[in-house]
């Protein structure tokens, strides 16, 4: 056993902490809390040129020769000044998902595409009247000679207006179960028939409905086999829940609250960090997030070896999205009444992220796969309950 | 992209180890034998047959007549030492050992080479007391009860002090909710042997209390992983409302709950292990994040466990209250946990973030 990982970027902090500077704009996460887009396109165009997005990738998918390595702490770095990558998220998981169920073409000419910065892709999964029960989906696909007409509404389709495309699940079979009559496609935003309505959010991002009228689209747009798209689901939720764990994350909640705690006193005077409770809250969040990231790093580490972390993504994502809206609810007890204060707010503690985090936390137990799903997939697969949701 | 260091796979000599153990205490410690081990929760056959075995020396150097391996090997054995509730003081013999055994190899004419020449062989027990002693007493000593020797640190000395019980003849139990062998052992009387003073008997004891601490955690770990599978396995066998109650979603929610914080504390009580092994200085906090997230998963595994099980849950004819009671006496041994997880924020967050 082996738990060695925060040296394996040690080397690279330096040159990736002197990339940021002298190439990403502080401006950019401003911009990104007020608009509620959270992926900027010229940053994007940027990671593309420099060959962050590349790297780790094979050659003759478009990889780049930049370092694995240099490439992870320069999304560190950027991450860690609050600026998101979103769009390039959702990317990031469809190219995985093709290079494990694509064609030869499509992982030709997609993936190296995405690496080069020209697409960015959005996920079209939930609709109106499905979310955690995705494989209702009713927006529809049928054949027509070389190609598919689309039709349908999806909901919650965040970064597509960053978008140039959107990988929509769609029926092309009702005759059967439902699980079994879908396919997914992958869909430009600027073909004729798809229109895109703005939706704000609780959490500060803003997310869109889609909408689909009669967009064709050929055959080469569809990705894995006729009626076979949930599985190819399936593996890319994979890549979604582990990608939403925490892995390596340098800058932890209980640190950050740590230090503010260490500069500030309270109305008598005396050190925040000093009182017991503080440092009992602390503390209790500090074991959270270490076992967090536990369960983040099995799933990187099992990706690594080539293998799919079904039941330990669910895992991943169950406790670092329920453990982190835990703990934003706790510091805001703890910061009282400024806790309240959002960020522009004069005197707001910490520029108002603990709130704005207890926000977006309460949104991280349901985006992605609610926790519900996530224990209904661990009961059943890990611990071999019976499964007792209706089928449809 | 990947992490090249990162391994999380056992060795094939661990992966012996787990079975051999797993084989050993399937065959010789099943629920029956903890039942007849209460109340003192001590069984002196299962004991002598753990020491022929050479678990509690696992750990000690080859020089010193050890298994010359590490830590994370008796994590391994800790865990299914606590899987299985077994009534020995396995944990406590470990560190005891190791920590003679240190000692010895920096005294070789001393009083630590004559005990870790005793310790090893099998010949007399020694363990640990967790706290410093305090009036002439050390308080509520795991194994305190069993133990021919108890180490202690008193003032700044590190004594091993006798109190005519050994093995053979334990003290009376003191009950408590654990059935542990547990007892309060004088360390002003006579049989007091010194044997380091100063810093090095302070930092000697403090690695030992680490060392507990991990491994403790890495038994709850087994005692919660069990106890789970209690749960799953009555839930799919007990009926109610015409289908059996595995059908029901709170259940089913609450075990995958449980069934997550497990796997996590067992990755956090590997990890501590390796720190240790690796003698990282994050060794010390990792070793109390362990065993407050490993106490508080264990009991409630075997809390919802045992609830799961409706009425028959609280007879005592049902295993589950095995699992329950020591699920919140193993830990508590140590003291209050609110003190460790102000112990975690002392060690991880006082420096400030880079």
């Amino acid at each position: 056993m082996d738990f060695s990982t925060p040296d394996d970027l040690a080397e690279h902090r330096d040159a990736a902490k002197t990339w940021v500077r002298d190439n990403v704009r502080s401006e950019w996460a401003e911009e990104q809390y007020r608009t509620g887009t959270h992926e900027t396109l010229e940053l994007h165009a940027l990671l593309a040129r420099s060959g962050v997005l590349g790297a780790g990738w094979d050659k003759e998918y478009g990889g780049s020769d930049t370092d694995p390595g240099l490439a992870k702490a320069i999304i560190d770095e950027i991450r860690g000044l609050g600026i998101a990558g979103d769009g390039w998220a959702t990317t990031n998981m469809v190219i995985r998902t093709i290079h494990h169920v694509g064609t030869e073409e499509q992982k030709r000419t997609l993936i190296p595409a995405a690496l080069r910065g020209e697409i960015l892709i959005a996920l079209g999964y939930s609709e109106p009247d499905s979310g955690s029960d995705v494989a209702a989906a009713k927006t529809a696909a049928f054949r027509d000679g070389d190609e598919w007409v689309i039709n349908g509404q999806k909901m919650f389709t965040s970064s597509a207006q960053v978008c140039t495309h959107v990988f929509v699940l769609a029926r092309t079979n009702p005759s059967v179960p439902k699980h079994r009559g879908l396919t997914m496609f992958l869909v430009p935003t600027d073909a004729a028939g798809f229109e895109r309505q703005p939706i704000y959010t609780l959490g500060g991002q803003q997310t869109n409905a889609t909408f689909y009228t009669d967009i064709r689209v050929p055959d080469s747009a569809r990705i894995g086999d006729v009626d076979e798209g949930w599985g190819v689901m399936r593996v890319a939720l994979v890549f979604e829940r582990g990608g939403a764990a925490r892995g390596s994350s340098t800058h932890t909640l209980s640190e950050a609250v740590a230090q503010w705690a260490r500069g500030t006193r309270g109305e008598d005077g005396s050190v925040l960090f000093e009182d017991p409770s503080t440092k009992e809250r602390l503390g209790r969040i500090a074991v959270d997030e270490e076992v967090a990231r536990l369960l983040g790093l099995r799933v990187r580490w099992m990706s690594e070896c080539g293998e799919l972390p079904g039941v330990e993504g669910s895992m991943a994502k169950l406790f670092n999205s329920e453990s982190a809206l835990r703990h934003y609810s706790d510091v805001v007890d703890f910061l009282g009444d400024s806790g309240t204060l959002q960020p522009g707010a004069i005197d707001a503690p910490m520029g108002g992220k603990i709130e704005a985090g207890l926000r977006a936390a309460q949104v991280g137990t349901i985006y992605g796969g609610s926790s519900e799903i996530q224990r209904e997939i661990i009961a059943e697969r890990r611990l071999g309950l019976p499964r007792v949701r209706p089928n449809g | 992209m990947a992490d090249q260091t990162v391994d999380l796979t056992f060795s094939e000599d661990q992966l012996a180890l787990r079975e051999t153990l797993v084989d050993f205490l399937a065959r010789e410690c099943p629920t029956e034998r903890v039942r007849s081990a209460e109340p003192l929760g001590f069984d002196l056959a299962l004991w002598r047959q753990m020491e022929a075995l050479g678990l509690p020396t696992i750990a000690v150097p080859e020089e010193m007549g050890g298994g010359g391996g590490t830590v994370l090997d008796l994590a391994i054995a800790a865990e299914e030492v606590g899987r299985c509730l077994a009534p020995v003081p396995f944990l406590d013999a470990a560190v005891a050992n190791n920590l003679v055994a240190e000692l010895a190899l920096g005294d070789a004419e001393g009083p630590s080479l004559r005990l870790a020449e005793q310790t090893v062989a099998g010949s007399r027990l020694a363990a640990p007391a967790l706290r410093s002693s305090a009036h002439g007493t050390a308080r509520l000593v795991p194994a305190g009860a069993v133990a021919d020797v108890v180490l202690v640190l008193d003032g700044d000395d590190l004594v091993a002090v006798e109190g005519g019980v050994s093995p053979g003849s334990p003290a009376a139990p003191t009950p408590n909710l654990g059935s542990l062998p547990i007892a309060d052992r004088r360390v002003d009387g006579e049989g007091r042997t010194v044997l380091c003073s100063g810093k090095s008997a302070v930092e000697a004891h403090r690695r030992a209390v680490d060392q507990w601490q991990l491994l403790m955690a890495a038994a709850l770990v087994g005692l919660g992983a069990r106890a789970l599978e209690i749960g799953v396995d009555y839930v799919q066998q007990r009926r109610a409302f015409g289908v059996v109650i595995a059908n029901f979603q709170t259940i089913q929610h609450r075990l995958a709950d449980t069934a997550t914080a497990v796997d996590g504390a067992r990755l956090l009580a590997y990890e501590a292990a390796w720190a240790a092994d690796q003698g990282l200085s994050s060794a010390p906090a990792l070793a109390r994040m362990t065993l407050v997230f490993a106490a508080e998963t264990a009991f409630k595994s075997a809390s919802d466990s045992l609830h799961f099980h409706g009425g028959y849950g609280y007879t005592l004819e049902y295993d589950i209250q095995l699992f329950f009671r020591r699920a919140k006496a193993w830990p508590l041994i140590f003291g209050d946990p609110a003190r460790l997880y102000r112990d975690v924020a002392d060690a991880l967050l006082t420096a400030e973030v880079a």
